[in-house]
């Protein structure tokens, strides 16, 4: 009798969890067969705007008048910009598909960049001609490529999933067809990202190479004097614990990394030196402050003596900020009374006791001892008259900044208003080009949920 | 010697006494301004009294926040201009001063808005009550309206409310010496110096009856709103609170225990990202990008973050780049990927190596 209860029991247990199991191998069916999906429509979207990308180029290509080549182009950076959008939902991080990234950002750039120049003015160049119709027959071949996967991805009914597996797997990920073919797009997209783009192709100079550039030639200096420039860029006495390092391959410039541990507090403090020249580039101090008995006033005062200490002259405060404890403020190298804000350094100081707690001094750096733009032929009232009239001025520098081109320019830097909104807008003076309008952000207030 | 220390006593008592009186007659120099200067960027309950100072002489139109921005800034200048102060944004000693001759600032008022979250305003010569708006986020607010009313005494809505006039001239709130001492005993009363178009003495009752009235409970605890009030916050230009709370808890997820410039470079990596053209160019899209970060994969994003993760994510935006804009980083001892390993190498912070 107990033994068929249990027998009973037991079958009863046994049916249950199998069912249980059912339901949860469906359940998880279900969510692999959806992230697989999303996969599969980033894909297809994918190729779908390469060949839209393709027709599109094409068509900017047989328009009769160069003139009014405007929404061509316009559509182009639109469809290369869902594009990048689609790629960044595949799992393609691991797998090496920057370079046809990067074709397609240039597409991009070089659309928009003649898109919203008047052409009417200035129709597009003979070279310019060229260089659309290069990426016309490019982006046709990466087009080709692009269906030759999709083909393939249909027709075997591969899975992104199997992917995702072949890469976590690591042995081996060449093996994927989906893999190999995107391997092929990209090595093709390397060659094309050759081509010359011409001098205003969006090439980014990156700030390690524009300061390796500046230190060049500078005398390198040895670890013990690195420390030392670091006691006294801090004030600090020279007997603290410090770890020395130096950084790898990976930056054009070679640097000292130290490890401070201050002598007051036993708080960490991160530092990095550049061999060459012993500069100080940037500086952090791990601590959490929990109460602000200085006011930003006074910490200012603090960041400002700070640089003047360290041989950094003429810095004016050009904005300032209070993050809960924490002071950040904003410098810009002051020249005959301009701003030159591509020669900035952030200074942070602690609410509580008023120490440095950061400093970055990279563009800086790398651009302090360029020869910057003097060339003024807008006078402020010529310029003020290129501004949107329903602006209200408030305030009026000249400042030196850094285009999209990244070139330094002189401009004519407004602060105004329109209703309860603040812009700032910079003109350049030499041509009246509106070269940045900025809308200043607003504080946001809290949301509590609790 | 029995009469001296009779003497003395009243003398205590009285000088108790006139202590007393002082703190009642002159309740607004507990309320005002610490002696910093304020400067544009500053948060805080100095800030609070500015914005409400200001605009009750109707300098200021903006929301009072307790955020010197550009609006405060802007409204702050104005007022230097106009009294012939030096026009640096900087409030300094003279114009608290001036303003605190010549402005009402009415702390318990303002701080409870603010902490119910409220939309208010702060004009001079306006019955308070008309300048408060709906407490938010109840979502039903009909029913919060009828349960405060029955708990109002009678005498909180007063007959005789002269409509007093909505945007005060500043022109006419010059602050005048000499009229310090005339400030009333209630510290609510708004004083009588400011503009003379404003509602005369007697109305100036209605609000002053009507404050503690409103919600009495909040009476009980007004130690509460001793704390520093910050009802906005700074951000940097570019992001939101919620974008840095999502890249703090990308940073937690990713790299908690770490070094804490171990956690700014894994923040400045992702802005690096962003920056850069191959990667998504904001900061939701670099994070959750698929197999971009093991702290997505496995769901550590959705750890609460602590605050050196959210310290690390502003100092990262604010410019700091210990990573020397890297686009990678990888933890050597559990990389899966041999790829990651031809990547030129920038420098190692604590279990990560950051590279090109």
């Amino acid at each position: 009798m107990i033994r068929s209860v249990l027998i009973a029991l037991l079958v009863v247990a046994v049916l249950g969890t199998g069912y249980w199991g059912y339901l949860e191998h469906q359940e998880k069916n279900a969510v692999l067969i959806q992230a697989e999906n999303n996969y599969q429509r980033a894909f297809h979207e994918l190729s779908y705007d390469l060949d839209h990308l393709h027709d599109e180029l094409g068509s900017a290509l047989a328009m009769n008048s160069r003139e009014r080549l405007s929404p061509s182009l316009t559509d182009v950076w639109r469809i290369t910009s869902e594009a990048q959008s689609d790629l960044g939902q595949l799992p393609m991080s691991l797998m090496p598909f920057s370079k046809t990234e990067e074709f397609l950002h240039k597409i991009g750039d070089f659309s928009y960049r003649n898109a919203v120049r008047d052409l009417d003015q200035e129709p597009l160049s003979e070279e310019e001609y060229e260089q659309l119709k290069t990426l016309y027959s490019q982006s046709g071949e990466i087009q080709d490529e692009m269906r030759k996967v999709q083909g393939m991805v249909i027709n075997d009914n591969l899975k992104w999933m199997d992917v995702e597996l072949a890469m976590a797997a690591q042995d081996n990920p060449g093996d994927n067809a989906i893999i190999n073919g995107f391997e092929i797009i990209d090595e093709k997209a390397g060659h094309f990202s050759e081509t010359d783009f011409g001098p205003d192709s969006g090439h980014i100079t990156k700030t390690d190479e524009e300061i390796a550039e500046r230190v060049e030639g500078l005398e390198e200096i040895d670890e013990q004097e690195a420390v030392d420039i670091a006691g006294e860029f801090l004030d600090r006495d020279k007997d603290f614990e410090v770890e020395v390092d130096t950084t790898g391959d990976g930056l054009a410039y070679k640097a000292y990394s130290l490890t401070i541990e201050d002598p007051d507090d036993g708080h960490d403090i991160y530092m990095d030196i550049t061999k060459k020249g012993g500069k100080p580039l940037w500086l952090l101090e791990d601590r959490q402050i929990e109460t602000a008995d200085i006011s930003l006033y006074d910490a200012s005062e603090k960041a400002g003596k700070f640089l003047e200490k360290n041989g950094f002259e003429s810095m004016a405060l050009v904005d300032s900020k209070q993050y809960e404890n924490t002071g950040v403020f904003n410098f810009a190298h002051m020249q005959n009374d301009v701003r030159v804000y591509s020669d900035a350094v952030v200074v942070e100081v602690a609410l509580d006791n008023g120490d440095i707690i950061g400093y970055e001094g990279f563009s800086y750096i790398a651009n302090h001892e360029k020869e910057k733009p003097v060339n003024q032929s807008l006078t402020r009232e010529e310029a003020r008259d290129r501004l949107n009239p329903a602006l209200e001025v408030m305030e009026h520098h000249l400042a030196v900044i850094e285009n999209e081109l990244e070139e330094e320019v002189l401009c004519h830097e407004f602060f105004g208003t329109i209703d309860d909104d603040t812009y700032r807008i910079f003109i350049n003076a030499e041509n009246g080009r509106e070269e940045r309008v900025e809308k200043m952000d607003r504080a946001e207030p809290v949301y509590d949920f609790d | 010697m029995k009469k001296r220390k009779t003497g003395r006593l009243t003398r205590i008592l009285v000088a108790l006494l006139v202590c007393m009186q002082i703190s009642v007659l002159l309740p607004e120099s507990a309320d005002a301004f610490s002696d910093q200067i304020i400067q544009k960027g500053a948060t805080g309950d100095d800030v609070v009294e500015l914005q409400s100072r200001l605009q009750y002489i109707g300098f200021y139109h903006d929301t009072i926040d307790g955020v010197y921005g550009w609006g405060t800034y802007w409204s702050v200048k104005k007022y230097q201009e106009e009294f012939g102060l030096d026009v640096d944004g900087l409030v300094g000693p003279k114009m608290k001063h001036m303003l605190e001759k010549s402005t009402d600032f009415d702390k318990e008022f303002v701080h409870r808005m603010l902490k119910e979250g409220r939309k208010f305003t702060h004009y001079g010569g306006m019955p308070l009550d008309k300048q408060k708006g709906k407490k938010p986020g109840t979502g039903k607010p009909g029913r919060e309206e009828t349960a405060r009313k029955p708990s109002e005494p009678a005498p909180a809505q007063p007959s005789p409310e002269a409509p007093a006039p909505e945007t005060p001239a500043p022109g006419e709130a010059a602050p005048e010496p000499g009229e310090q001492p005339e400030a009333p005993a209630d510290e609510t009363a708004p004083a009588p110096e400011g503009t003379p178009e404003a509602a005369p003495a007697p109305d100036e009752g209605a609000p002053e009856e009507d404050i503690p009235d409103e919600t009495p409970e909040e009476d009980a605890a007004p130690g509460d709103d001793e704390a520093d009030i910050q009802e906005a916050i700074n951000t940097p230009e570019g992001f939101t609170d919620n974008d840095i709370q999502i890249m703090a808890q990308a940073v937690y997820g990713e790299a908690r225990g770490e070094p804490y410039t171990g956690q700014v470079a894994v923040a400045a990596v992702i802005l690096n990202r962003i920056e850069s053209p191959t990667f998504p160019n904001d900061p939701a899209g670099v994070i959750f990008e698929p197999r971009a970060f093991t702290a997505v994969a496995d769901g550590q994003i959705n750890l609460d973050p602590d605050d050196t993760a959210r310290r690390a994510v502003l100092d990262a935006i604010n410019g700091q780049d210990p990573s020397g804009d890297a686009l990678y980083y990888f933890n050597p001892d559990t990389a899966t990927s041999g790829w990651i390993w031809s990547r030129p190498q920038i420098k190692r912070i604590g279990k990560h190596i950051f590279c090109e």
